[in-house]
C-alpha cells in the first residue's frame, strides 16, 4: 500500500511522544481514506485542539486545526456548505467528549455526513495530564492527586442513542480491527463515531503503574471485551473493561441529503 | 421594512448563502427571515446547538467557499468570541450581525443599548484589528450588511454588523440604490500551481492572500496557531510579528476608504455632536432643535466606529468648543474621542443605559447656551 502520499511528509517526525498512541490511529485514518479511494482534493480534516488534533497538520489533505472542542461544529458547516466533500473530524477524549460533547450529540441527532475519530486516550495530553471525562474512576491525574472518583462516558453509547448510522470502538492494539472500523466509518454515508482507545505513556501511563508504553498495550489488550461477549457479562463484570467492536450501523438519511431535497421541494422541481 | 430584515436583504444582495445561529431576542427576525429565504435560493439555513457552534459553522462554511453570516444579542456575542479571533487568525471571511440588548448578563432583552462598541474591538483575547459598522437606519442596516459582506470577503476578516433592538426592531421605507451601484466582492482566487500552492504567500500590495475553497484543486493546512506562508505553525518571533503586523495592516492600509458617516453643518459651527447607530437618531433630532434655538452645532454620524475615524473625528471637532457624544452606554466611544482630540476641547458624554432610548432633550442639555 502506497501510504506516503497521505502525509506531508515534510512535517515528520512528528511531536508525539515516544509511544504515544496518537500516531497509529492516525496511520488508520490514512489507510481508510486509501481503502475508499477518496480524491485527497475532497477530503477535509477537521481538528480541535489537543496532542491528537496534531495530527491534522501531518495528514495531506486540506486541514483545518480549530479551536478547543469545537471541530463538529466547524465540520457541520464544511459539510453542509459543500456536501460532496468528505469530512472527517480528529479529536480527543478531551476535545470530543469534555468542552465539544455537546456538538458531538447534535451532530449525531442531525446524522450529518461527518466521520469522527476521537483518539481516546483517557486524559488530557496536550495540558499535562488532568483527568478528563473518560479517565477511569481511580485513575491518577494531576487534578485527581487522590485517584478520580467520576465515572467515565461511555461515548458509543451515547452517540448509537443520538443517532449515529455508525458507532464503533477499537484499540491501538488491535490495530487490524481498528482499520477495518475506520473502513466500515468512511464508508457509511452518515454521521459516524469511530473512538480509537490510544495510550499515552507520559501523562496517564506514568502516574498509574503502566510504566511503559508496551505495558500500556497490554493493558489494553488485557481489559478489551469484544461487544458480543460483553452482551452475556454483567455490569459489574464489565466495569473498568473496554467493549470493543460496532455498537452500530444503520442508513438512516443523511442531513445534507434531506436538506438537498428540502430545497428541490421548495424550489418547486426547478432549479 | 424592518432593521433586521434590511439586514437579511442587504447580506443576501451581497451574495451571501449560509447562515448559522442560535435564536435570541432581539435579533430572531435575522435568523428566521434567513430560514425562509435562503433554501429557495439554493442556499443553506442551519439553526445550531448554540452560538458558539453557530460561529464555528460559520467559519467552515467560508472555508468551503461560501459567503457565511451569523447574528445574535449581547449573550452570545460573549459566546462567540473566541472563534471571531479564529476567524481573524486565519483570514476567514464572515459577517456577525449583534443586535445589541441592554447588558451585562441577560440584562433587558427588549431594551435598546449600545453597551457592546467595547466588546466588539476588544472582545476577542489578543491584538486584533476589528471591522465594525453601526447602522442608524433601516436603509443604513441593508447598506452597512451589504457592505459588511464586501469587506469581509476583500479584507479576509469578520465584520461585525453592530445594531441595537431599536434599528433592529425598526420600520420604516427605504431607499436603496440601484442594483447597478451595488458592487459585488468576492474574495480573491489563487491560479498558480496547486502543488507548490502557499496559503498564507503574500504577492498582492494589498497583502491580502488569495483563498480557494475545500475541494476546488488546491490543499493547504490552517491553523489558528501563529502560522507562517505555508499555513503551517511557527513560533519564531519574526513569524509572528510580521503574520500580527500583517493583519493590522491589511486593513490599516485601506481605513481612509473605511470611515463611512453622515455630517451635518460642521462648518457654521462652534459646537459637535456625536453620535451612532439609535442614539444618532436623537442626535439628529438635538442637532434640529439646536439650530431652530440659533445654536451653531455640527453633526457627525458614525457608521464605522471601528477602526475609530480618528481622521474625521478630528476635522470636524478641532475648532470647536464643545463637543458632546451621545451613546446608549455609560460612556463607550467618548473615551476615543478623548485620546483623538486637542485636550483643550471640553467633551461631554449624553448617555442613558437604563433600557430606554436616548431622548434629543437629554443631547440638547450637554450644549452650551441651551438655556
Ligand atoms: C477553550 C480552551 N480551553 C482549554 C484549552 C486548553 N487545552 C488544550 S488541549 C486540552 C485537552 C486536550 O485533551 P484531549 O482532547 O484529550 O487531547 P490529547 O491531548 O489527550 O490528545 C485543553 C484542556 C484550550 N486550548 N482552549
Ligand atoms: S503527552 Fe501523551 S498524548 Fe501527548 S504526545 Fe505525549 S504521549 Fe501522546
Ligand atoms: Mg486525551
Amino acid at each position: 500500500m502506497e501510504l506516503e502520499k497521505y502525509f506531508r511528509v515534510e512535517k515528520l517526525p512528528h511531536i508525539w511522544c515516544p509511544g504515544c498512541g496518537h500516531g497509529s490511529v492516525m496511520m488508520s485514518i490514512a489507510k481508510g481514506v486509501d481503502k475508499l479511494g477518496w480524491d485527497p482534493k475532497k477530503v477535509v480534516v477537521v481538528s480541535g485542539i489537543g496532542c491528537s488534533s496534531r495530527a491534522a497538520g501531518y495528514l495531506n489533505f486540506n486541514t483545518l486545526h480549530t479551536v478547543h472542542g469545537r471541530p463538529i461544529a466547524f465540520a457541520t458547516g464544511v459539510k453542509l456548505a459543500n456536501p460532496e466533500l468528505h469530512v472527517i473530524v480528529i479529536t480527543g477524549d478531551g476535545d470530543g467528549a469534555a468542552i465539544g460533547g455537546n456538538h458531538l450529540i447534535h451532530a449525531c441527532r442531525r446524522n450529518i455526513g461527518i466521520n469522527v475519530v476521537l483518539f481516546n486516550n483517557q486524559i488530557y495530553g496536550m495540558t499535562s495530564g488532568q483527568y478528563s471525562p473518560m479517565t477511569p474512576e481511580g485513575s491518577m491525574a494531576t487534578t485527581s492527586p487522590f485517584g478520580n472518583i467520576e465515572p467515565p462516558f461511555d461515548l458509543c453509547e451515547l452517540t448509537k442513542s443520538a443517532g449515529a448510522n455508525f458507532v464503533a470502538r477499537g484499540t491501538v492494539y488491535h490495530l487490524p480491527k481498528l482499520d477495518s472500523y475506520m473502513e466500515k466509518a468512511f464508508s457509511k454515508k452518515g454521521f459516524s463515531y469511530l473512538e480509537a482507545i490510544s495510550q499515552c505513556p507520559t501523562y496517564y501511563g506514568r502516574r498509574n503503574k503502566l510504566k511503559t508504553p508496551l505495558e500500556m498495550l497490554e493493558w489494553q489488550k488485557e481489559n478489551s471485551i469484544d461487544i458480543k461477549k460483553a452482551k452475556d457479562l454483567d455490569p459489574e463484570e464489565l466495569k473498568g473493561k473496554i467493549i470493543t467492536g460496532i455498537f452500530t450501523e444503520r442508513d438512516e438519511e443523511e442531513y445534507t441529503v434531506r436538506y438537498d431535497k428540502l430545497i428541490a421541494s421548495v424550489q418547486g422541481g426547478k432549479k | 421594512m424592518q432593521g433586521n430584515e434590511a439586514c437579511v436583504e442587504g447580506a443576501l444582495d451581497a451574495g451571501v448563502r449560509f447562515y448559522a445561529g442560535y435564536p435570541i431576542t432581539p435579533s430572531s427576525e435575522i435568523a428566521e427571515d434567513f430560514a425562509a429565504k435562503l433554501p429557495p435560493l439554493g442556499g443553506k439555513f442551519i439553526q445550531m446547538e448554540d452560538e458558539i457552534a453557530s460561529m464555528a459553522a460559520v467559519v467552515g462554511a467560508s472555508l468551503a467557499g461560501q459567503k457565511a453570516v451569523t447574528a445574535t444579542s449581547g449573550p452570545g456575542f460573549s459566546l462567540k468570541q473566541e472563534i471571531i479571533g479564529f476567524a481573524t487568525m486565519v483570514e476567514a471571511p464572515c459577517v456577525i450581525m449583534n443586535v445589541q440588548r441592554a447588558g451585562p448578563s441577560t440584562g433587558l432583552p427588549t431594551s435598546p443599548a449600545q453597551g457592546d462598541v467595547m466588546q466588539a474591538r476588544w472582545g476577542t483575547h489578543g491584538d486584533h484589528p476589528a471591522l465594525v459598522l453601526c447602522p442608524s437606519s433601516v436603509t443604513d442596516a441593508y447598506l452597512l450588511s451589504f457592505q459588511a459582506v464586501n469587506w469581509a470577503e476583500r479584507f479576509r476578516t469578520p465584520v461585525i454588523v453592530l445594531l441595537d433592538e431599536t434599528i433592529g426592531h425598526l420600520r420604516e421605507r427605504v431607499r436603496l440604490p440601484g442594483r447597478e451601484e451595488m458592487v459585488i466582492s468576492s474574495r480573491k482566487q489563487p491560479h498558480g500551481d496547486p502543488e507548490t500552492f502557499q496559503p498564507y504567500e503574500i504577492t498582492d500590495e494589498d497583502l491580502i492572500p488569495p483563498l480557494p475553497p475545500y475541494g476546488g484543486g488546491y490543499r493547504f493546512h490552517t491553523t489558528g496557531l501563529y502560522h507562517d506562508e505555508t499555513g503551517f505553525p511557527s513560533n519564531r518571533p519574526e513569524v509572528t510579528d510580521r503574520l500580527l503586523n500583517r493583519l493590522h495592516e491589511k486593513i490599516d492600509k485601506y481605513k481612509e476608504t473605511l470611515f463611512l458617516y453622515e455630517s451635518y453643518g460642521l462648518r457654521q459651527a462652534n459646537q459637535l455632536i456625536i453620535s451612532y447607530g439609535a442614539s444618532a437618531r436623537s442626535a439628529k433630532a438635538a442637532w434640529r432643535k439646536a439650530r431652530e434655538k440659533g445654536l451653531l452645532v455640527g453633526l457627525l454620524i458614525l457608521k464605522t466606529i471601528w477602526p475609530f475615524p480618528e481622521e474625521i473625528v478630528t476635522q470636524a471637532g478641532h475648532d470647536k468648543n464643545n463637543i458632546v457624544v451621545a451613546e446608549m452606554n455609560k460612556g463607550q466611544l467618548i473615551g476615543e474621542v478623548e485620546r483623538v482630540m486637542d485636550k483643550r476641547i471640553p467633551i461631554r458624554g449624553a448617555n442613558r443605559a437604563d433600557g430606554v432610548l436616548i431622548t434629543p432633550e437629554q443631547i440638547l442639555a450637554k450644549l452650551e447656551g441651551v438655556n
